[in-house]
Order: C-alpha cells, then sequence, then structure tokens
C-alpha cells in the first residue's frame, strides 16, 4: 500500500508489523546514538492546516531520527491560511520533491483528496483528519496497550477497552474501533447518546450510558478530549453534569481492574473529562503515549517510504 | 433556412410508426407514409418521438455566475438532453426576486433560442426567508412567472411560507419549496446514516426534509394552495405525499435523476463531485423514488442542474460545493433505470418528462400531445443508443457531473424545438425525397 | 544444485571457529558474539554453546538488526524489523564477535558495523562466517571462515539451518559453467 489515510488500509498482520517494528525503534531511541541513516536523501513534510503541535512535533522526531529531510507547513503565517487550496498547496509540495506528505487537515477526507492520484506523487500519511480518522494515534494506543497488558507481543485478543467521551466528533474513536477490533479487541463506547454516531450499532463495539457499569471489566480506558464548544450545540446541559456522568476520577479509577491502564490522546482537560488525581494515578499512561507516539511514527514512515514504492506494489 | 422537417419512420409516442411532418414550427401531418418534400429529412427508424422535455429545475447561472453556466450554454446543455423548456431557478446574482430580472433572464433565453426559458421567481427577497419579493410583479411581468421558489434555501418560516401560497393563488401560482430544516442540518455535509457515521462528515438527516414536505402539505391544504415539493430524496417524504395524494391534497412532487440512481455510498471516496443538495440517500430510498415515480406519488423529473466552476469541486468535501449538471443526462438515466426495465410506460415517461411539468407550471405550449397542429416540440430517442458518459463532451460550461465514465441506454438523436432541429446526435443521413 | 556442505561439515566447521575464536582473544570472557538475524543469529547462537562447552563459563550472545541501515532500502520494498538484542555487558570496550551465514559484497557487514557504531563504542570488531563466497565490493575481509567456496557471480549460496530450514546445509545453485561464460564475456 502507499498510503496510510484510514486504519482500514492496514490489514491485521501489517498492523502488527508497524507494532512490531515500533518496538524495535523504541530500542533506537533508547540507545546512546537516537539517530539511524534509513531515510537519508527522503524528503517528508509535515502540511498541518491545523493547529497540533504535540503530533507535528512526534513526526517530526520521527522523521529526523531516521534522518529524512523534513519540512514543516503550517497553518499559521502560511498561505493555507490565505486561503490557498488543496491543490494548489499539494502542487507546491510536489514541485519540492516530497517523498511523503504528513497531514493533518480540519477537512474529514483532505488526506483522501491528497492521494487521489492527480495532485502528487509522495506517499500520503493521514494525521488527522477532521473528525474522521486519526491512524498513527490508534496504533500508538494499541502500541501502548499492548506493552501494558500483553508483553509487547502478539494481538490484543480478549482484552476490553472502553472509549469514552465524544465519539461523535472523535477521529482518534473513529480509528480506535477499527484498529482494536481489529487487532481482537472488545470495545465499549461510553458516550451520553448525543455524542454517539448515528446508527453507531452498526459499528463492531458495545454501547453503554452507564460508565459505572463497564469499568469493572475494562483493562484499558481511553479518554477523549470533550470540547467547551459541544456544550453550546446542545449535546450535553452543562460542563459539571458531563464530567459527573463520563468523567473519570480516582474513585471511577478505582472501580477498574488492578493492572488496567488509563489512557488520553491529549491535550487534557483537567478537570472536565479527566481529574487531576486520575491523570496523575500510576494507572495513567498518558506521558508514555507521547513516547510511544514516536516510535510509532518513525515505524509508519520506514514501512511507507523507505523503499521504492514499485517494489512494494508489484 | 430549414423550414420543414420530415421524421420518417419514428414511433410516436412509443406506439404506432409514422412519418411526421413539421412546418411553420408546427406539427403539420402525421401519417403512415408521407412523401411530400422538406427542408430536411431525418430517418428515425427505430426511434422514438416523444413530446419536448421540460424541466421544472434548473440553475442556470445567468446573471451573476457566468463562470459557471450562462443562458446559452446551459439551453445548449438542455436542448442536448432533448429539452424544449427549462425553468431557470431564482438563485441568481442578483436574485431573480423583481420583474427586472426574470425579464432580462426571459429575454436572454429568447434570443438564444434554443428552448424556451420561464424564470422561476424567488418567494423571499434575496432567498432571505425575511420578506416576500415582488411575487405579483413578477407575474405580471412579461417574464409571466408563476413557478416561486427560494431553491437553494428553505422557506423555513412557517408563516412566511403560509403567506406566499397564499398569495401566490392570486395568479394561480405555485410555491416549490425546497425542504430542508435548517437548523437540522447546519453544517450538514451527507446523507446522516452509517456512511457519514463512518466518514465523519457531519449528517444530514432525512427527517430535515420530511418534517418540511409534511409541513407544508399541511399549510397548502389549510388555504387552497398549490404545493410543489423540489426533489424529493426520502423514502419517507415519498409516504408523506402518498398519504397527502390519497386525501386528495394539492401538492405535486419531483425527483432528480441522480437521486433515482446513486447512494451516500459514494462519498467514501470524498470527492465532492457526489455532493449535492439534498444529498444522495440510501438504497432503500433508491427504491422508494423508484416507486414513486412509477405509481404517480412523484410526478416529475427535474434535474436540478447544478453547474458549478472546477476549483468548487477540486477541494476537500466540506469545502466544496453542493450540486451536479443533469440536463444531459437525465432521460439516459430515466431510460436505463426505469424504462428499459419495462416499470415505466411510454404514457408515464411522457408524464414525467413533459406534460406533468408543464402542467404544473403553466406552459401552455409544452407537455401537448403529438397531434397535428401541436406545435413542433419533439425529442427523437434512439433505445438501442449507448451513451457513455464524458465530462469533457458536456455542452454545459461546468462538468461536475457524477455521471462521468458511466453507461447509459436510450439516447437523445435530436430534438426539435419550435419546428428547429436544435440538437442532431448520431442521426443517420435522411434522403431528400 | 550441488551440496557444497553437509550437516557434519557445518558441525565440524563451527566448532573450529570457537577454537579460532577461543584463540585469537586468549579466552571468552571479553568477547561479545553478536548474530545478524536471520541465520547468522542461529549461527551466534551455536557458537556461544560451544565455547561454553568448552570453557564452562556463560557466554555473551546476542543478535544486531541492520534493516535500517542497509544501502539498498530505496531499492527494495521495507521489510519488517528483526529483533535486536544485546546482551547485558553490552559493546562497551568490548571485543564483538559479529557472525553471519555468508560473506559476499560485504554490504551487510558494513551496515552491521554502522548499527553497532549506535549500541556503543567495542575495543575491536571480529567476523565470523560460515561461508566466504568472494565478490567484495568493499575492503571487508573476515576473521574466521568457516568455508571459503568460490562461485560465480550468478550463483547463489544457500544455506539452510535446522533451527530455520529443519535441516544443517550448504548449497550452491546454478552451474559453475556460468563461471566460465562469465570469464569469457570479460575477455
Amino acid at each position: 500500500m502507499k498510503h496510510l489515510l484510514s486504519i482500514n488500509d492496514i490489514d491485521k498482520d501489517f498492523a502488527l508489523t508497524i507494532l512490531d517494528t515500533a518496538a524495535e525503534m523504541a530500542k533506537v531511541s533508547e540507545g546512546p546514538v537516537k539517530k539511524l541513516p534509513t531515510l537519508r536523501g527522503k524528503t517528508v513534510v509535515n502540511l498541518f492546516a491545523e493547529d497540533s503541535t504535540r503530533t507535528r512535533i512526534s513526526f517530526e522526531a520521527a522523521a529526523k531520527r531516521l534522518s529524512a529531510d523534513v519540512i514543516n507547513f503550517t497553518a499559521k503565517g502560511s498561505s493555507i491560511s490565505k486561503g490557498e487550496s488543496l491543490k494548489d498547496t499539494a502542487q507546491t509540495l510536489q514541485a519540492l520533491g516530497a517523498d511523503a506528505v504528513v497531514i493533518r487537515h480540519p477537512a474529514s477526507g483532505a488526506a483522501h483528496r491528497l492521494a487521489q492520484g492527480k495532485w502528487i506523487n509522495g506517499t500520503v500519511i493521514n494525521a488527522g483528519d477532521g473528525t474522521h480518522e486519526h491512524p498513527s494515534q490508534a496504533l500508538l494506543d494499541a502500541y501502548t496497550i499492548r506493552k501494558h497488558l500483553c508483553g509487547g507481543r502478539g494481538d490484543l485478543s480478549g482484552l476490553h477497552i472502553a472509549i469514552v467521551g465524544d465519539i461523535l466528533h472523535s477521529r482518534v474513536a473513529r480509528s480506535n474501533v477499527l484498529l482494536l477490533t481489529k487487532l481482537g479487541a472488545n470495545v465499549t463506547l461510553v458516550a451520553p447518546p448525543t455524542l454517539l454516531p448515528h446508527q453507531v450499532e452498526q459499528w463492531p463495539v458495545k454501547v453503554s450510558f452507564d460508565f459505572n457499569a463497564v469499568l469493572p471489566t475494562v483493562d484499558a480506558v481511553i479518554m477523549l478530549r470533550i470540547q467547551q464548544e459541544r456544550m453550546s450545540d446542545l449535546y450535553f446541559p452543562s460542563e459539571r453534569e458531563y464530567s459527573t456522568l463520563f468523567g473519570i476520577d480516582s474513585e471511577r479509577l478505582a472501580l477498574t481492574k488492578p493492572k488496567s491502564i488509563l489512557m488520553h490522546p491529549g491535550p487534557m482537560n483537567r478537570g472536565l473529562e479527566i481529574s487531576a488525581e486520575a491523570a496523575d494515578s500510576d494507572k495513567s499512561v498518558v506521558v508514555e503515549q507521547v513516547a510511544n507516539g514516536v516510535s510509532i511514527r518513525m515505524a509508519i514512515l520506514y514501512l511507507f517510504i523507505a523503499g521504492s514504492q514499485e517494489s512494494v506494489n508489484g | 433556412m430549414v423550414n420543414s422537417i420530415l421524421i420518417k419512420g419514428g414511433s410516436i409516442s412509443g406506439g404506432k410508426k409514422a412519418d411526421v411532418l413539421i412546418a411553420h414550427g408546427l406539427i403539420s401531418e402525421i401519417a403512415e407514409s408521407i412523401n411530400t418534400s422538406a427542408d430536411q429529412v431525418i430517418d428515425a427508424a427505430g426511434f422514438i418521438l416523444l413530446p419536448g422535455f421540460v424541466d421544472l429545475h434548473t440553475h442556470l447561472r445567468e446573471p451573476g455566475r457566468e463562470n459557471s453556466e450562462t443562458i446559452a450554454t446551459g439551453s445548449l446543455a438542455a436542448a442536448r438532453g432533448g429539452y424544449v423548456a427549462v425553468s431557470a431557478m431564482a438563485n441568481t446574482l442578483p436574485v431573480a426576486d423583481n420583474s427586472a430580472i426574470v425579464e432580462q433572464v426571459a429575454a436572454i433565453g429568447k434570443s438564444v433560442g434554443l428552448v424556451d426559458v420561464f424564470p422561476i421567481g424567488a418567494v423571499t427577497k434575496n432567498l432571505e426567508g425575511r420578506e416576500l419579493a415582488d411575487l405579483g410583479s413578477m407575474a405580471n411581468s412579461r417574464a409571466q412567472v408563476r413557478v416561486f421558489s427560494d431553491d437553494g434555501n428553505c422557506v423555513s418560516d412557517p408563516l412566511m411560507m403560509r403567506r406566499a401560497l397564499e398569495y401566490v393563488k392570486q395568479f394561480d401560482g405555485v410555491i416549490a419549496q425546497h425542504a430542508q430544516d435548517p437548523r437540522l442540518t447546519e453544517d450538514a455535509q451527507m446523507n446522516e446514516g452509517i456512511v457519514a457515521s463512518t466518514l465523519g462528515l457531519k449528517g444530514w438527516p432525512a427527517v430535515a426534509e420530511e418534517l418540511i414536505i409534511a409541513r407544508d402539505i399541511l399549510l397548502a391544504n389549510m388555504v387552497g394552495a398549490r404545493l410543489h415539493i423540489c426533489h424529493v430524496t426520502t423514502a419517507g417524504g415519498v409516504e408523506i405525499i402518498r398519504w397527502a395524494k390519497a386525501q386528495g391534497m394539492k401538492v405535486t412532487a419531483e425527483v432528480t435523476p441522480h437521486h433515482l440512481l446513486l447512494t451516500d455510498e459514494l462519498a467514501t471516496s470524498y470527492d465532492p463531485i457526489y455532493k449535492v443538495n439534498p444529498p444522495l440517500r440510501t438504497q432503500n430510498d433508491v427504491d422508494a423514488l423508484r416507486q414513486g415515480l412509477v405509481d404517480g406519488t412523484i410526478d416529475i423529473i427535474g434535474t436540478d442542474h447544478a453547474p458549478h466552476p472546477v476549483e468548487s469541486k477540486e477541494c476537500e468535501w466540506q469545502n466544496a460545493a453542493f450540486g451536479m449538471v443533469g440536463l444531459e443526462t437525465a432521460f439516459p438515466i430515466l431510460y436505463t433505470t426505469l424504462i428499459s426495465t419495462g416499470r415505466l410506460s411510454w404514457e408515464r415517461a411522457i408524464e414525467v418528462m413533459s406534460s406533468n411539468p408543464a402542467k404544473i407550471a403553466g406552459y401552455q405550449s409544452h407537455g401537448r400531445p403529438l397531434q397535428v397542429g401541436e406545435p413542433a416540440h419533439i425529442a427523437i430517442i434512439n433505445p438501442a443508443g449507448v451513451l457513455t458518459v464524458d465530462r469533457a463532451q458536456l455542452a454545459s460550461k461546468s462538468k461536475n457531473t457524477p455521471f462521468h465514465g458511466m453507461e447509459f441506454q436510450g439516447t437523445v438523436v435530436a430534438t426539435v424545438f419550435n419546428g428547429h432541429l436544435t440538437h442532431q446526435g448520431e442521426l443517420r443521413s435522411g434522403s431528400h425525397e | 544444485m550441488s551440496l557444497a556442505l553437509n550437516e557434519s561439515d557445518i558441525t565440524r566447521a563451527l566448532t573450529r571457529i570457537s577454537h579460532e575464536i577461543l584463540e585469537r582473544n586468549s579466552g571468552s570472557t571479553q568477547i561479545t558474539i553478536l548474530g545478524i538475524p536471520t541465520r547468522g543469529a542461529h549461527l551466534a547462537h551455536r557458537l556461544a554453546s560451544i565455547i561454553e562447552g568448552i570453557e564452562g563459563v556463560p557466554v555473551q550472545v546476542g543478535t544486531l538488526d541492520i534493516t535500517l541501515h542497509r544501502d539498498d532500502l530505496r531499492l527494495r520494498a521495507p521489510r519488517p524489523l528483526m529483533e535486536t538484542s544485546i546482551p547485558t555487558q553490552g559493546v562497551e570496550g568490548r571485543t564483538v564477535v559479529l557472525v553471519d551465514d555468508v560473506l559476499f559484497s560485504g554490504r551487510t557487514v558494513r551496515s552491521a558495523l554502522d548499527a553497532l557504531g549506535e549500541i556503543g563504542r567495542p575495543m575491536r570488531v571480529q567476523l565470523a562466517v560460515l561461508v566466504d563466497r568472494g565478490h567484495r565490493e568493499l575492503p571487508i575481509k573476515a576473521d574466521f571462515v568457516g568455508k571459503n567456496l568460490p562461485t560465480s557471480k550468478s550463483q547463489s549460496v544457500k544455506v539452510s539451518l535446522r533451527e530455520h530450514d529443519g535441516i544443517d546445509e550448504v548449497r550452491i545453485d546454478g552451474s559453475d559453467a556460468e563461471l566460465s561464460a562469465d570469464a569469457g564475456s570479460k575477455s
């Protein structure tokens, strides 16, 4: 495959290859020399039409550890913010000779548009498109879960994972539902009905409105960021009520299994969907997720752009 | 100058074969065999002659958006599709909400001369939904507007809708409603369903259309006015209209060719060529729309021909314009989906493509049967013809067709408008007699 | 396809190499044996266990994946990484014996030296291979060789090991007629 636009682009075996590769990449990051010559001579463009410092830095670190040349093209002050079309931007990147474009964009499907083959030849890596998908985040979440709960090997069979919060608007949730179920985990979505996608019952997941009832059986809890503006859009009555029903605090965390882990893709709203005590508890692996993100992105960049695409396709 | 046309050997309205002689803009003779000489002879053996088509829903974009379409290019596209009359929607720049604009549109249409261009007047000033447009002066203008629509926008205020329905009764006008509750469709991108949920595109619920249809049917019934529902897209909408008609209420309804064929699954490509308002729905809806058209619940095919320049579609889905061009592909789609399979009779096809829209809009010289003395508006169809849609070959100035590369059966080989050939496709050359 | 080494040939070669390693390094206390996956890793473990049998003390043994350092990455499809496992004492200041199955162009060994450089700074590096088939493209030479096999460039040498392939043998694929044809074309 040439592009990573959606978790649907990869099968279970390849997903596991990415996780295994990331584990080896993590060793590099732990060694005295954090740089590999692997992508020497390759150009990776970070096209960030939406601000996301942490994802951009993560991809940038990953590309640099593999010795790629990195060009950052971000919303503020660039032609993107001046209304330049995606097509024109893409053609500029093509002229720069980008081997890969890592794209973050507020429009769902923007990565697909970039990859439809007419504007640009390079590999397109979706780093979050609107409310659609965020494949590298799901992969790093799966990596983190596997490391803690499966000894860093194999798939996620038998694990029960809860994804909690604004599923409707979450690209992290969409990618995670696809990936975690592909890897054999059971996924339960916990959210108020207003923040669940229409016809969610057709997804391969369970749905619950009762957070406390779900907690005793879960191995991992992924909390999603709740946007403050959802309240004015009538999705829930108040922050306080949301926090009471769907936020996690140390009392709720105590209901989970002893070895369970608590995750959050960040940035967190402490005091809203996650209490400070929960975020800083022993079960929280939020900080580790960031480190794992670099390893996963190194693995993605290596597997998608290191070789010649002719060989991959042929 | 061609004054007379002899069409030989075609099947009249899908019935018996006859020769048709056209002179001075009228059908002057229909007989088993006509051997008088004519300026032009068309060999129509194996072809079918239908009354020229009438579109009640066309965006010609002029004035104001001539980069998408002009009345001239839109007229040519219409002629290619077998149309002899189109209804120019009011959402131009400036909006057709006064007699000056509608007269201008009508006059340009006349000077182009390829089809009759009937302007539709806006219901509210500048399509804003706050004040009624100059409905009476548009009706009394030289354009004689009888159809009013804010299409693109819904007349969402129920009181505004009631007043408009009542007001146009004085000149037997009709309100063509774009049924879309605005609050339920804020930022909506595509049909609300599993596909939208998976793609992360904001959903456009069927009910946003259905509740306006239901409300307006009740309002129109209360005030005794005529209501036309533009582009019905949902199974629920069809069911509501079926119920209303069973009660004897005065409502007519329209379906577009694209909603008879395409579904929301196409959005998975994120190609905005499939972005349209109202959105493509599910297969269940497509099936209900087809059934509605067959059983008379839906009265007409309206193209909702909506040209957009290439840059409006070469972008992210959510930033793209809504709409598809459709004049040149409408009949082949209808033929392929419903006529060739035998579900829709020729008689019913003539109703939905020609006589019903003419009746609803009051276009008196259109939708007439092919008989001696009637205006010579004829679409000549080759049921065996195959159209492979090529966007580069479209007459329309815009190329935003979702059907590029698709094959349809049933082509329009020629169009006669007012006794003149306005389109000749794959015609065999006829011999002079 | 002709058989070049059978099971007992391989065992004898590895035993001899083990003795040579011990002799060269005055015992096993300073050495760390690192095999290059896949078959080099198996050979490394075999050498380690032979040496342990001789010396009676545990030997530092591990694996070193060189995929990310290959100079032909852009010429082929990306492949999954193999495991790198460095034994407890690391490589700093030690004598690292790199182990591979076949020494050919020398590019794999060059990649291995790069990969090793990222892990630490050994005092010295030695190279042990089961087969040296010639045709070097880089100035690299093995310290310990199981068997020198003269081959033509178009032939291939296929090493099979019990742990990976179910059988111990080395075969040469293609006839040495190509060797003379090769030579003929150069004249």
